[in-house]
């Protein structure tokens, strides 16, 4: 099957440039959440400078960790999955650096726009129209690339991983023109194109599907690929991979109107949302279930390859808030959910549990490879970062369930005579616990990253010895 | 044509290809074809091993 030229090579060095990124975006997108959660607890914390009020970092740190962190994870993933299954190397040298350093500059845009409070107010998509237009140029870059690679394959088959990223690279192309449709006034001034319930529709369609495709389809495509790597057996059950991907993308697409219950979009269309985010309960969970059944035959592995755990464990936090998603979706029970912290509970679950935890496990499957090293610098280092990350996942979600659960009681509860029984303020200061439970555990969480970020600089150094113990990967 | 009507042939259109693609993914026909497609991984070592020494090298 191998039908490789003894001259060709794959391109690693972009691989490299962003697995590393990956890791520095990691902590910096973290540490800034850390911050304003800090600053939930503190309000002193919102410094007499305006550029770090909780109101200008929040977007930030949402941007820095989806964008930044889950954007180079992604982009170091697919640039690798994409070559070595179809051992080819990438379309591109030139535009391989090109996303790479154009990624980097738009980061870095974000990092200076949003403190100074230029924002659409979009949320997720706060980036004013000349970042916009910078980010679609990157990403048909991007595009370009993947599919150019894709085409020029050398296997019969284009492998599962290689659906899902592009999948995830055509629809975030489509749902950032769509949402992005800006009309500039000034330099860093636009209004969008949509207006009232419209607006908030698209917004939302956008919204989700940048969770359903971004957040999901991209890190599934790094499932289908590591969860087989690590485990050293193929997929479960690789005609369940096609069904899971076709049900998947023609079901997300619907599901943004559960961002909107009882709101002034149309009733059916906000039922249409509930009824489709319902549905997507079974790709889901068949997703889950064959990233989970790939290890049958060898569960015992789990016990010392704590990368194979990262990669689990992230893959029963998928499970779990694929199931709390759909419920929440559920318009009675998100009468009681919405606008609470249970909501910033489920992002979490996701984001720490599945997305963070899958790259994590990712990258220490991949950056040793990438320098032609067996592992990581060190094993135990990794195993203290998965405990770590799963407890500060752990306290962040369950800090924000009872939060949420609370808020929401507190908010809806009425006396004998139809007044409020509580003010809001007495719902905010029973949060306070909460909160400080929750910048525990981010900071917990944190600091698992800075465990990580150590490990690969050890590692990245010992390539100058690689020959000596460390032998070169062979299997 | 009434606008529910076209809703019924969708939803009949979206559970036909569905179950299309159900019965496509596990005829037997296409089974040697899948087991290849999921070894695909595992298949690359050599291309591998010669971009991580070319970058030892670099």
């Amino acid at each position: 099957m191998n039908t490789a030229s003894a001259t060709e090579t794959y391109n690693y060095k972009v691989v490299r440039q962003f697995a590393i990124m990956t890791v520095v975006w990691g902590i910096v997108g973290m540490a800034v959440g850390v911050l304003i959660a800090a600053q939930l607890v503190w309000p002193e914390l919102n410094t007499p400078f305006q550029w770090f009020h909780f109101g200008r970092l929040r977007p930030l740190h949402t941007n820095a960790v989806i964008f930044a962190f889950g954007g180079c994870a992604l982009f170091a993933t697919s640039y690798y999955v994409v070559q070595r299954t179809s051992q080819a190397r990438l379309f591109s040298d030139t535009l391989a650096a090109f996303t790479f350093w154009g990624w980097q500059a738009i980061i870095v845009a974000a990092a200076i726009t949003l403190p100074l409070g230029l924002t659409t107010a979009k949320e997720y998509a706060e980036l004013e129209w000349p970042i916009d237009i910078a980010i679609t140029v990157v990403w048909v870059a991007y595009a370009i690339n993947f599919f150019g690679t894709v085409a020029k394959r050398k296997t019969k088959h284009i492998y599962v991983a290689n659906w899902f990223y592009g999948a995830f690279i055509i629809t975030i192309a489509v749902l950032h023109i769509g949402n992005s449709a800006f009309v500039p006034v000034s330099l860093w001034k636009s209004y969008s194109a949509y207006s009232g319930a419209m607006d908030a529709m698209v917004q939302w369609w956008y919204g989700h599907n940048a969770v359903g495709f971004f957040l999901t389809a991209g890190f599934l495509g790094m499932m289908y690929y590591f969860v087989p790597k690590q485990a050293e057996r193929p997929v479960y059950s690789y005609r369940l991979s096609i069904v899971h991907f076709w049900a998947l993308i023609a079901t997300y697409i619907w599901a943004g109107p559960h961002h909107l219950h009882y709101s002034a979009l149309p009733d059916w269309a906000q039922s249409a949302g509930m009824v489709m985010s319902l549905i997507l309960l079974a790709p889901s969970w068949g997703g889950m279930i064959n990233g989970m059944m790939t290890l049958s035959g060898a569960w015992h592995k789990l016990r010392t390859d704590p990368i194979l755990r990262f990669l689990v464990v992230s893959l029963s936090f998928y499970g779990m808030s694929t199931f709390e998603g759909p419920m929440m979706s559920i318009k009675t029970v998100n009468a009681l959910s919405h606008d609470t912290d249970w909501t910033i509970g489920h992002v979490h679950s996701g984001a720490l549990g599945w997305v963070a935890m899958v790259s994590i496990g990712s990258m220490y499957h991949l950056i040793p490879r990438l320098f032609g090293l067996r592992q990581m610098y060190s094993v135990s280092l990794i195993n203290v970062h998965f405990w770590l990350a799963t407890i500060g996942t752990v306290l962040y979600i369950a800090a924000m369930w009872v939060n949420g659960i609370m808020q929401g009681l507190m908010w809806r509860a009425v006396n004998a005579d139809g007044t409020l029984t509580y003010s809001f303020v007495e719902a905010l200061s029973n949060s306070y616990p909460g909160y400080i439970v929750r910048t525990l555990g981010g900071a917990i969480y944190l600091t698992g990253m800075l465990v990580m970020a150590y490990n690969v600089w050890k590692t990245v150094r010992q390539r100058d010895a690689v020959v000596a113990d460390n032998v070169p990967m062979t299997a | 044509m009434d606008i529910n009507t076209l809703r019924g042939i969708i939803t009949i259109l979206v559970i036909i290809s569905f179950t299309g693609l159900v019965i496509w993914a596990w005829s037997k026909r296409n089974k040697s074809d899948f087991d290849e497609a999921a070894q695909l991984p595992f298949a690359d070592d050599e291309l591998d091993a010669q971009s991580t020494k070319k970058a030892e090298n670099e």
